[in-house]
């Protein structure tokens, strides 16, 4: 950064310290969300980014596990997504749902067992039906003892291309992020199917099937 | 409650805690005067805050280039908050005890552009240091007045004006005499969805500081100052409110313009 950058706007504060004003455009640090967001952030349905009933509803589950094995009851996770057809909505909403209207963001805090369930759709590609990419959804998880989020994203991949190496092989190669994965890892992107309409992500913060985190620059 | 307090034997004192806060500083210090970038962000790895132990990566993040969808953000407005849920203390029939305040400031880009039209959320303890959350065991009085939560939509120009109650700080079980300095918790949301930020607004000359591993987990003394407000002033009321003035800067998770690897690992 450089003195350019400074803003003479944010030092103009009276009464104020050179050194503590926020003169430059540097992110604010963050903080964790502590173990006290329960009665503030999670908001009614908020884990259902479509109802239930609607046609092509999913499940979308797992338990967020710390590095001992055991279930984080104290994270919060945030889906962001795109629906079925791909389009990314710009509808206001998600906080007050009227149970009809997609807005393609989620939030549910986990269960004392670490658990957390979205309903939602499969989402589409961006881009359309022509693009070989896979679809998926970003991830954001907050939990007390993380002091900085962590993004990741999980992939919905037919069974069918998950069962033939060279399809999956194919598919790989279409994604910038599942081809730079380390192939061992690939799989704690991926949504296993375990049911009807089902898919579970389990989210290891540590621990040997830690998932893949993602740093955007 | 797995991982909730460290077992009794084990539990460190503050001079424990405070040391590793120093060795970890002295060398993020001699980091920078060696040339290092200032770490910007807090590291999800510190040790002294115990509960990170188990709940870090140990890998390294993987760069990822955003995509459209993570370079976009949910749309927040009017349908979503209602205008008395910027003032904390007009949500009850009588009013909070406590020292009331104004808090306002703006969101802004790494650029200095404005975050317009997004959501802000807050949640804090009471005058006495104590949440509604049903798992708050500090035998602090709770406030009938006071909920402790509040939202707002940014302005056009990117501002935001709460009016709440200064919140007291609060005993935690990380160490023996583990104190937390008062602080507001926030949530926010920027244009994309890289930007998303929930972090904690502490008050100006806070004695707490230095012993609190929460805060000290941001190593960098200049970016630790980035999480304190400033008493302003002119953004206090005559008679009735004392002001803190705070500005965020949702940048997304780039540490910093230079290249850097994973340091904060
Ligand atoms: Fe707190």
């Amino acid at each position: 950064m450089t003195m350019s950058e400074q803003t003479p706007e944010t030092t103009a504060v009276a009464g104020s310290v050179a050194e503590t004003a926020p003169a430059e455009f540097v992110q604010t640090p963050s903080q964790t969300v502590g173990p006290f967001f329960g009665y503030a952030l999670p908001y009614d349905d908020g884990g259902d980014i479509v109802n239930r009933v609607h046609p092509v509803a999913i499940r979308v589950h797992g338990r967020v596990f710390d590095g001992a094995g055991v279930g984080v009851p104290d994270a919060l996770i945030e889906l962001w997504q795109p629906d079925e057809f791909g389009r990314i909505s710009d509808e206001l909403g998600s906080r007050e749902r009227d149970g009809y209207t997609f807005t393609g963001f989620g939030r549910t805090p986990t269960t004392r067992a670490g658990d957390y369930t979205f309903t939602t759709v499969k989402p589409g590609a961006v881009g359309g039906a022509d693009s070989s990419a896979p679809a998926y959804a970003l991830v954001t998880v907050f939990a007390r003892g993380l002091l900085y989020h962590l993004f990741t994203r999980v992939y919905f991949i037919d069974e069918a291309t998950l069962s033939d190496q060279a399809a999956f092989d194919e598919l790989v190669e279409a994604d910038a992020l599942l081809k730079s994965v380390d192939p061992g890892r690939r799989a704690t992107l991926i949504a296993v199917a375990d049911g009807a309409d089902s898919y579970r992500f389990d989210i290891h913060l540590q621990g040997e099937s830690e998932t893949v985190f993602l740093d955007f620059d | 409650m797995p991982n909730e307090t460290p077992t009794a034997p084990h539990i460190a004192s503050q001079s424990t805690i405070s040391a590793e806060i120093a060795a970890i500083s002295a060398q993020a210090k001699a980091a920078t005067a060696a040339g290092a970038p200032p770490e910007l962000q807090a590291r999800r790895d510190y040790p002294p805050y115990r509960s990170s132990t188990l709940r870090h990566p140990t890998h390294a993040l993987v760069k990822a280039d955003p995509e459209e969808i993570e370079r976009t953000s949910p749309a927040f407005g009017h349908t979503d908050v209602d205008d008395y849920e910027a003032d904390l203390t007009v949500q009850h029939s009588g009013e909070p005890l406590g020292e009331r305040i104004i808090v306002t400031g703006k969101v802004l880009d790494g650029e200095g552009r404005p975050v317009r039209n997004q959501l802000l959320e807050i949640w804090q303890a009471n005058a006495s240091g104590r949440y509604v959350h049903k798992r708050d065991q500090h035998p602090a009085p709770l406030d009938p007045n006071f909920t402790g939560v509040g939202r707002v939509i940014t302005g056009d120009d990117g501002s935001y004006r709460l009016v709440t109650i200064k919140p007291g700080a609060y005993p935690w079980k990380n160490h023996t005499n583990a104190w937390r300095p008062a602080h507001i918790h926030f949530s926010l949301f920027g244009t994309a969805f890289t930007q998303r930020l929930v972090t904690q607004m502490y008050f100006p000359g806070d004695p707490l500081f230095a012993l609190d591993p929460i805060y000290q987990s941001v190593v960098d003394p200049a970016a630790q100052q980035r999480m304190v407000s400033q008493y302003d002033h002119d953004v206090s009321v005559p008679e009735w409110a004392i002001g803190y003035r705070w500005n965020i800067v949702l940048t997304g998770p780039k540490q910093t313009w230079m290249e850097q690897d994973d340091d904060h690992e």
